[in-house]
């Protein structure tokens, strides 16, 4: 039996206080469960019901959810949703290494390293700076019309360069903040013991950064999923485009839910991964302590 | 520009006087009902249409406006095949120029639930079965047949069968009946790429990444012959029994379809389709036809 995730046996303020304690707050978190579960489910019949009871709902249900157009379209919009699948777990690894090199360039101090400072800048500023939708164009139609041999014309590949960059610059920005949130007195401290520059950052600033961005690194990675739908302008056949096309051929809306509901299904496991992560830290930071 | 102000009024003189006319008749044999049980001219009155504003009839298409269907992108100029079909209609109902306003309704909102903003959508929309149950068309206005374009000398233009095709990259719309042809006809061994529009689609051909793409025979006159300057229309799929069909667009249930498919017949006696048509979209006689 844990509380809050601490081992119940850890004593922190004596035995026997503890335990009338422990006891007082295992009620007040029954009671809260049950409270907020009543409330919960009264809240949305309350919309339900007022939403179902609109002179418009029938129509809506039929365009939007309807379950005969659900079962036709739901195969091959899934089908198609392998392709997001496939553009996010490519882009993913590649944002994650280019956002930190430019976020290291970024931090260089010595004077002849400038150059590489304002790359770095650079970047984040035009790349967070122009709309991911312009990019994908950019990128998947304007390269291949170079025409330059040897170079690949395929609207996937440079759509997901497109995605790549952009997310690189707004992910570079979140390790610039996870760096900078190390206190001084760390690299301080690390090169009084003797550690080269490169070896601080490496074993001493890095590892606490990280950590401390992996939330609002997933978040990014959360609305990159999302972005995948993006490279659809360009000509590939993803799950939101297919949506669209059984949309546009059926004048129903259900393919949408369907794109919809596969999109949230990829999304809930990492934003309850990112639940699991925080709720460790603060464990590990308030170190078995009970409030 | 001049002649065709003329034509415009000439017919707009003959449309009035060709009214008189049926009201004259009709008010000697209120009684009897028309030969063709055809609603009398009576119920298509201009002040008794229901319309979206009454007095004036609001006609939506979607923006850009892309010709040969629409000059210039302003529908409101009487340019175009559809702008034609839409003035026709309107004059056939008795309306002014002025009494004529056009709406921006882009494709995929057109068959949305709840009420419409204009009183028909007139946007090169095949009339198909499955719409059918969501929206009501008028007869078709059109009757059209989808086209291959591709560059000079490329792989796509020696393309002579329907076997041929299928090697090769192509694309098309989303939601137009092109594409349908493409994905359950031509079966590419390739999967087709799927624009928002047909720049898209266009923008691939001309950077070699796509093969050739799939148009309706008039957007493929307009585009090898003003678009694209090395592009050719390769052929035309062979027309499929009870062909395909533009049709105008109408909220499901709206009593105006009767009155619109009327001037429409008068169109079509009075020949004034067949000379918009070759006005501006040209004839398929002499472009191959895929076996």
């Amino acid at each position: 039996m844990t509380v809050g995730g601490a081992p119940v046996a850890v004593p922190v303020a004596g035995p026997v206080v503890d335990a009338g304690r422990r006891a007082y707050l295992r009620r007040r978190a029954r009671r809260d469960v049950l409270v907020a579960t009543v409330s919960t489910l009264a809240f949305f019949a309350a919309v339900g019901w007022a939403v179902t009871r609109t002179p418009g709902w029938p129509r809506v249900q039929e365009t939007f959810f309807s379950g005969a157009d659900f079962r036709v379209s739901a195969p091959d919009v899934a089908r198609a949703f392998w392709l997001n699948v496939r553009i996010f777990l490519v882009a993913e690894p590649a944002i994650l290494v280019l956002a930190l090199v430019v976020a290291l360039l970024r931090g260089l101090q010595a004077p002849i390293l400038l150059p590489l400072r304002v790359v770095s800048a650079v970047f984040t500023d035009v790349f967070r700076g122009i709309p991911t939708l312009l990019l994908v164009y950019l990128f998947g139609f304007g390269i291949p019309a170079l025409r330059i041999s040897g170079l690949t014309t395929s609207a996937l590949v440079w759509g997901t360069v497109a995605l790549v960059l952009s997310y690189s610059a707004y992910v570079a920005e979140v390790y610039r903040a996870g760096i900078d949130s190390v206190h001084p007195s760390q690299r301080a401290a690390a090169r009084s013991l003797g550690l080269t520059g490169l070896q601080t950052t490496r074993y001493v600033v890095l590892p606490q950064a990280i950590r401390r961005v992996v939330p609002p690194l997933l978040n990014d990675f959360v609305s990159l999923q999302k972005d995948t739908a993006l490279v659809a302008v360009l000509g590939p056949i993803e799950a939101l485009r297919q949506a669209g096309i059984y949309a546009s051929f059926n004048f129903n809306y259900t393919s949408y839910i369907v794109a919809a509901l596969l999109f949230i299904g990829l999304t809930i496991p990492l934003a309850r991964f990112t639940d699991w992560l925080l709720a460790r830290q603060r464990r590990r930071q308030a170190a078995g302590a009970v409030v | 520009m001049r002649p065709r102000h003329h034509r415009t009024a000439a017919a707009a003189l003959a449309c009035g006087a060709l009214l008189l006319a049926a009201c004259g008749t009709d008010d000697g044999a209120t009684t009897t009902p028309t030969s063709s049980g055809s609603p009398a001219a009576d119920d298509c009155a201009k002040d008794k249409l229901r319309l979206v504003t009454p007095g004036v009839l609001t006609i939506g298409t979607d923006k850009p406006a892309y010709p040969p269907y629409f000059v210039d992108d302003d529908p409101s100029n009487g340019k175009g095949f559809e702008s034609g079909v839409a003035y026709g209609v309107a004059e056939r109902l008795a309306f002014t120029k002025d009494q004529v306003k056009w709406v921006v309704v882009p494709f995929n909102s057109s068959y949305a639930p709840g009420k419409k903003n204009f009183d028909f959508d007139i946007n090169q929309i095949s009339i198909t079965p499955e719409r059918q149950k969501v929206v009501d068309f008028s007869k078709g206005y059109y009757d059209v047949s989808q086209a291959v374009v591709a560059l000079k000398g490329s792989k796509g233009a020696a393309a002579k069968t329907l076997a041929d095709l299928k090697g090769l990259k192509l694309g098309a719309q989303v939601g137009t009946t092109s594409l349908k042809y493409l994905q359950d006809v031509v079966q590419p061994t390739t999967k087709a790429s799927v624009f928002d529009d047909t720049n898209g689609a266009k923008q691939s051909l001309q950077n070699g990444q796509l093969d050739a793409i799939v148009v309706d025979l008039p957007t493929a006159f307009y585009v090898t012959a003003a678009e694209i300057d090395n592009s050719v229309i390769v052929g035309q799929f062979p027309a499929e029994a009870g062909s395909e069909q533009f049709g105008l667009l109408f909220e499901k249930g709206n009593p105006l379809v009767t009155c619109v498919n009327l001037a429409l017949d008068e169109l079509i006696a009075a020949k004034r389709l067949q000379a918009l048509a070759d006005e501006y979209l040209g004839s398929g006689a002499g472009v191959p036809t895929f076996r």
